[in-house]
């Protein structure tokens, strides 16, 4: 990584949006590094994840070394270092939703979207990723599609959601 | 019963917004407040209140509160404010229903909390799968910013309070306090070692307090209404109403607020209905997937911390998760030491190393490859990872507390695994 460091511009490769949103961030912490998860998160909302080289870019804003920004970035399961898809599936596979059979429901979506925990759809629209417990247990099983929460799940909604009719739909 | 906490939520289907939370006497505990009472007066009656902290460990709100340097103990710069608003505990599903419902009784909580331990800078942490609740709580927050009641001068009193709101990046241990705070500061979420305690040196080092979602609810009634008034609704040893919850295979699983101290029979039959058609209830964990089993011979028990705690267990979140006769103990506690696992922040070796050794055992023992040795191994980890002492923090010893508990009250089962060398659950589930 180091000649990638030596090369990074932050300039070129940071938008001027998001260098000015870090900064705004930046503003109200007492040092820049405190800046770190913010600018992450901002970043990913951009472009949807956190490249090398914008992990590098990030890392020479905030005058930080680009090791602890990634132990950082790599700590926290919402920051995303490989590319996902236009929505990321957030299953949730806790103790209730796993008494509600679960994992019946995921191996559905798995069959339907040909994808496993940890990737994303041929035609890049889904990535599938397993998370804790998301707090609407009295309705499980759960999962959250993007930013929107689907409770009860069972065989029909997943086919609505992820099956060939909606697929081709959207194609 | 009286409602308290949720008494601005009904059908559940759009939130309070400022004009309806004052039309029910919202904002009218820190009007009374800024206008009466000292911050040392609010302190007192939230130490007389008997209030213990709704995230899990249950310690009294007011003591928590009594650390935080006063006078002339006090050194210049901010104090700190913050709601631990990352519900991410197996099985606890209440501060959603709080936050995405009534956002201002949460924000009037945090302005009483903060103007009682002079704190001028609040964060709401909360974890960013929660969208609904943080757009909320920000529309709720700018209404508060436009009319007063946030910002410098609230109410034309001398007290300020800044409030943001913080989506957190994930991960369960952001929920222990000092892994938050170190979240917050943009760092990763090790949990500290304390002493020093945030009370005294939290975030950015300086005077940090960190309540759960419901508590900082509770505070408006209890300056509103008095603590002696709090004290009269439980109807145990404890003060107070508490959003208790049910998931799993019962007729009507939910959350509801009733007083401290109900009995668990009539949290699990009256209110979720009782089991589903063709299930019994096996077991059950009382507050969230790091507590311990108890069985239907503890139905009749008081949802009071110190009851349940007698009974060998821990009331936590007071959200019940429970186990009926067709899932295996052995698989639910598998999947609770998975979520542990995956979830212990790396930090220290019985933790790291640790849970993943026990999942392993695990595995192997439910998939019916397990040998007779595998139960004194488990025996030996409960003990070594699950003494507080042993690890950092209080991560793996909670995720111990199922564990040892299903050892006890299901051994049978272990057992079992063993000597058919497979699930015998595996076929009552159609799997």
């Amino acid at each position: 990584m180091s000649q990638h460091l030596i090369q990074t511009d932050v300039k070129s490769t940071l938008s001027t949006a998001e260098i000015a949103a870090i900064d705004a961030e930046i503003a109200h912490l007492p040092y820049t590094s405190a800046a770190a998860i913010d600018a992450l998160k901002i970043v990913q909302a951009a472009r949807g994840w956190v490249s090398d080289e914008c992990l590098i870019a990030i890392a020479k804003h905030l005058d930080m070394s680009v090791e602890q920004l990634e132990g950082i970035a790599t700590f926290y399961n919402l920051i995303y270092r490989q590319p996902v898809g236009d929505k990321v599936i957030l299953f949730c596979n806790s103790v209730s939703c796993w008494i509600c059979d679960c994992d019946k429901v995921k191996e559905r979506i798995s069959d339907l979207l040909e994808i496993d925990y940890g990737e994303t759809t041929t035609n890049n629209r889904y990535t599938l990723l397993p998370v804790p417990c998301l707090g609407a247990c009295d309705r499980a099983p759960v999962m959250m599609v993007g930013d929107d929460l689907i409770t009860h799940l069972d065989d029909e909604i997943i086919e609505t959601l992820f099956g060939p009719n909606q697929q081709a739909q959207s194609d | 019963m009286e409602k308290v906490l949720t008494r601005n939520i009904g059908t559940h289907t759009s939130p309070v917004d400022l004009k309806a939370y004052e039309a029910n006497d919202g904002y009218r505990g820190l009007r009374k407040a800024l206008t009466q009472l000292s911050p040392q007066d609010c302190q007192s009656m939230v130490k007389n209140s008997n209030l213990r902290g709704r995230g899990g460990a249950g310690f009294p709100t007011g003591i928590k509160w009594s650390f935080v340097p006063q006078g002339d103990a006090r050194t210049p710069g901010h104090t700190y404010l913050v709601c631990n608003a990352d519900e991410m505990e197996p099985g606890a599903f209440k501060d959603r229903l709080l936050m995405e419902y009534d956002p201002h009784q949460l924000i009037e909580g945090m302005l009483l909390s903060a103007y009682s331990i002079g704190a001028d800078i609040a964060y709401i942490f909360i974890r960013g799968e929660y969208a609904v609740a943080i757009r909320r709580l920000r529309d709720a927050i700018a209404e508060c910013y436009a009319n007063g009641y946030l910002g410098k001068h609230i109410l034309n009193s001398q007290f300020s309070l800044e409030l943001h709101v913080h989506p957190s990046a994930g991960r369960y241990i952001c929920g222990e306090e000092t892994a938050l705070i170190n979240a917050l500061e943009g760092k990763r979420a090790n949990p500290r070692a304390k002493p020093p305690f945030p009370q005294v040196s939290g975030l950015w080092g300086r005077p940090t307090i960190v309540n759960n979602v419901e508590t900082l609810c509770n505070i408006p009634h209890i300056i509103d209404r008095g603590p002696e008034w709090f004290n009269t609704l439980g109807v145990g040893e404890d003060s107070g109403t508490k959003l208790f919850g049910v998931s799993g295979r019962v007729n009507n699983p939910g959350c509801w607020e009733l007083p401290m101290g109900t009995p668990i029979r009539d949290i699990i039959e009256n209110h979720a209905g009782g089991m589903k058609s063709g299930f019994q209830l096996k077991g059950f964990l009382p507050g969230g997937g790091s507590t311990d089993f108890l069985v239907a011979d503890h139905l009749d028990l008081a949802m009071d911390y110190n009851v349940i705690g007698a009974a060998g267990s821990r009331m936590g979140t007071g959200t019940l998760i429970i186990l009926d006769d067709r899932t295996c103990p052995v698989g639910m506690v598998l999947n609770l030491i998975q979520f542990f696992a995956q979830e212990s922040c790396g930090f220290c070796t019985p933790c790291r190393d640790g849970l993943p050794w026990t999942r392993h055992v695990l595995e192997s023992l439910e998939s019916g490859a397990g040998q007779p040795e595998d139960l004194e191994t488990l025996a030996y980890q409960v003990k070594y990872i699950g003494a507080i002492g042993n690890t950092h923090c209080a991560l793996a010893p909670g995720a111990m507390e199922p564990l040892q508990s299903a050892m006890k009250y299901f051994y049978d089962d272990f057992e079992q695994h063993i000597t058919t060398a497979q699930c015998p659950y595996r076929l009552g589930r159609g799997a």
